[in-house]
């Protein structure tokens, strides 16, 4: 039956119907048993599966990621939650020393089924900390995958996709979309990982997003309708692996590419798309690629977090910027 | 007016803390002068046969270790960390292990290594840099070699917990030092074994320095064993140059995971007699009295003197050793010596089971650079 579901009933289901599926999938974090997780991701999951399916850790990021790859040798498929993006810190050995790289260092004997699920982004009046966008450090490091819904519906079946992944998945959440709606029917199954998909057909530029700026650049091409421009969205759905055909085939119609992101922009996912663009598709450029992001300053406080976060004025006026070019 | 639930809980520990504390000395069970002590709460299980067998391993070890630093000298690994001095410590705790039980060592484990079975030579190939390990760790239960200390700690301990949400009769031994412990990751292990009562040891030889820094720059705790309180388990301490000790106290720590009771903290007191690796010189940091004062206490030396006195070492064990020892190194010459890398193409073989598209690319423009490169051969 098709009704309006919100992105976290879709992670929330997602988590639920693979643990029932496959009793090897474990769920374990801070305050993800018997509260449900801060955002209630993890909801209901031990009552249904009992303590040793889905458990609380004590307080450490780092015992987390380092005891799932224990698990995950074992032969469980472990799916972990960092309960904020700016508390992922602290894991960042075990997953860039351990998890990425294991397969590798065992020359393909040992694989980590392991899923790191993050809330990431700004938007929602946080304190410090707790509203940023570390996904590049992650898209920079081998032998991960790095995916980040936009859509209620990519939410279950990406996150479905990431725990039968036999590769180990960083799960970045867009927070503020938790509560976003979508008429659909669970179970979904969507485009797989490492597909591109073009949430709006355009033919004046192409706007490129992926979590949760896929939102406001549909918002913002809705907008442009009334500058007369009609845009196209990419929803890039993973950053690793990264789907080069489809962002090369719109930029081919539109000649345009604006890439939009929370994360500052320097050095963050819009450079290596643009130098993706530049590679592949030079001359179908009519203008450079432009990048729309947080700017490159610590995160701000709350009170001044809307003149950080990319809106769709800013999108808009770099439309303008490729456009005039 | 309800007080219950406003009043601060009562906070008093369920376990006394005194009972997890190491004794005041290390245990000792074999003297400096190889004479046997039977210690309280530690009993010894051994047979003859065993005596003999933990003799054995830490002779092995150390030719394995001696072979392996020859084949550094002779350019043949870029780099080896010696377990010279501690072979009682890693065989007698390793000794104390069944055959279900796993290992997560650190890049200093070759006697531990031997005892599990896993074969030496194809450990070094880390050391040679063929490839980045060469040991089948789901058939010898036997993790990779781990280098960022202190990591394989948790890796130990997650894998307890599986095996005990699995009601499966498996103890894992992770295997770090002295410097590791002032690491987080191994904090957070413990913690978390503790926490879940998992069947895990923490198995800490304290070997005196972690390359240059000595142990009063690691912690102000009274022992390393001190620590397990902390975590709510027992700290066992023992002189890791005796290799009985070394067995018995990880055997009571063994037992008691495999009863359910939850994991251990063994500190066995050590010395690293060599240099932290090939790379290093501990004449910057060690005086020539230190290390005279600890070859005194050479562990396999205080054995020999004890399985002579109960008559157990005779000419004919120890030529069999030295053909076993032989064989070894012959074995891991074989492996190692001028062994090739890989094909280079393998490089992109096992990063991902679903490789990006990328990696399609990115292999084809290293075959034009090799094939370029034969071509202008």
């Amino acid at each position: 039956m098709i009704v309006a579901i919100t992105m976290a009933q879709a992670l929330n289901t997602a988590l639920h119907d693979a643990m029932e599926d496959d009793d090897r999938v474990v769920v374990f974090g801070e305050d993800v048993g018997k509260l449900g997780g801060v955002f209630r991701i993890t909801d209901k999951l031990q009552e249904r599966f009992g303590e040793t399916r889905c458990f609380d850790t004590p307080l450490a990021e780092s015992g987390i990621v380092g005891s799932a790859v224990g698990m995950a040798i074992y032969g469980y498929k472990p799916v972990v939650e960092m309960q904020f993006d700016g508390f992922t810190y602290p894991a960042f050995e075990q997953i860039v020393s351990h998890v990425a790289k294991m397969r590798n260092r065992s020359r393909g004997t040992l694989t980590l089924p392991i899923t790191i699920r993050i809330p990431f982004g700004g938007g929602i009046g946080a304190v410090e900390h707790h509203s940023e966008s570390p996904e590049n450090f992650f898209a920079h490091v081998a032998g991960l995958k790095v995916v980040s819904p936009g859509t209620p519906s990519d939410g279950y079946s990406l996150l479905r996709e990431s725990i039968a992944s036999p590769d180990p998945v960083i799960f970045f959440e867009p927070k503020r979309r938790y509560w976003l709606k979508e008429d659909a029917e669970l179970p979904t199954q969507t485009e797989p990982i490492g597909k591109a998909v073009v949430r709006r057909e355009g033919t004046t530029a192409t706007l490129f997003a992926y979590g949760p700026m896929v939102k406001t650049c549909m918002e913002a091409a809705a907008a442009a309708e009334d500058e007369g421009w009609d845009l196209e969205v990419v929803d890039l759905r993973s950053l690793t692996p990264f789907d080069a055909a489809t962002v090369v085939e719109s930029v081919k119609k539109t000649g345009h590419a604006v890439v939009v992101h929370e994360a500052q922009v320097f050095s963050g996912f819009g450079a290596e798309l643009a130098a993706q663009v530049t590679e592949r598709a030079f001359y179908h450029l009519e203008a450079p690629v432009l990048r729309v992001g947080g700017f490159d300053i610590p995160y701000p406080a709350a009170k001044l977090e809307e003149f950080f976060l990319p809106d769709v004025d800013r999108i808009l006026d770099t439309v303008e910027r490729s456009l005039s070019f | 007016m309800s007080t219950a639930s406003t009043e601060p809980q009562a906070t008093a520990p369920t376990v006394d803390p005194a009972t997890m504390l190491p004794p005041e000395q290390p245990v000792q069970i074999l003297d400096d002068e190889g004479n046997l002590h039977e210690v309280e709460g530690f009993p010894l299980d051994l047979k003859d046969e065993d005596f003999r067998n933990l003799y054995r391993y830490m002779v092995l070890a150390r030719r394995v270790d001696k072979q392996a630093i020859n084949l550094q000298r002779q350019g043949q690994l870029g780099v080896y960390a010696s377990l010279l001095g501690q072979e009682a410590a890693q065989v007698g705790g390793a000794y104390a292990l069944a055959d279900q039980d796993w290992v997560f060592p650190s890049y200093r484990e070759m006697g531990a290594a031997l005892v599990r079975g896993v074969d030496p030579g194809k450990i070094l190939h880390l050391f040679r840099g063929t490839w980045l390990s060469n040991h089948d760790v789901k058939e010898t239960q036997f993790g990779l070699l781990s280098i960022p200390i202190g990591t394989q700690a948790l890796h130990a301990a997650g894998f307890a917990m599986g095996a005990k949400f699995d009601r499966k009769d498996i103890v894992v031994m992770s295997y770090f030092g002295d410097g590791a412990t002032s690491e987080g990751d191994p904090h957070e292990a413990m913690n978390f074994a503790a926490v879940y009562d998992a069947p895990c040891i923490f198995f800490v030889q304290n070997n005196q320095y972690a390359i240059s820094v000595p142990l009063s720059k690691q912690t102000k705790a009274p022992t390393i064993a001190h620590k397990a309180v902390g975590y709510g388990m027992p700290g066992y301490r023992c002189d890791g140059n005796d290799v009985l000790a070394s067995y018995a106290v990880t055997r009571q720590a063994v037992d008691r995971a495999r009863r359910g009771e939850g994991p251990s903290l063994v500190e066995a007191v050590t010395y690293r007699m060599e240099a932290h690796t090939t790379a290093d010189d501990p004449t910057r940091y060690r005086t020539p009295e230190e290390i005279e004062e600890w070859k005194r206490r050479d562990p396999i030396a205080r054995f020999e003197t004890f399985l002579e006195k109960e008559g157990l070492l005779d000419d004919e064990f120890r030529a069999q050793i030295d053909e076993e020892a032989k064989g070894y190194a012959a074995r891991m010459r074989e492996e190692i010596y001028d062994a090739p890398h890989g094909d280079p193409l393998e490089l992109f073989e096992h990063v991902y089971v679903d490789p990006p598209p990328s990696y399609e690319e990115q292999r084809s423009l290293l075959r034009r650079e090799l094939d370029a490169s034969k071509a202008g051969e």
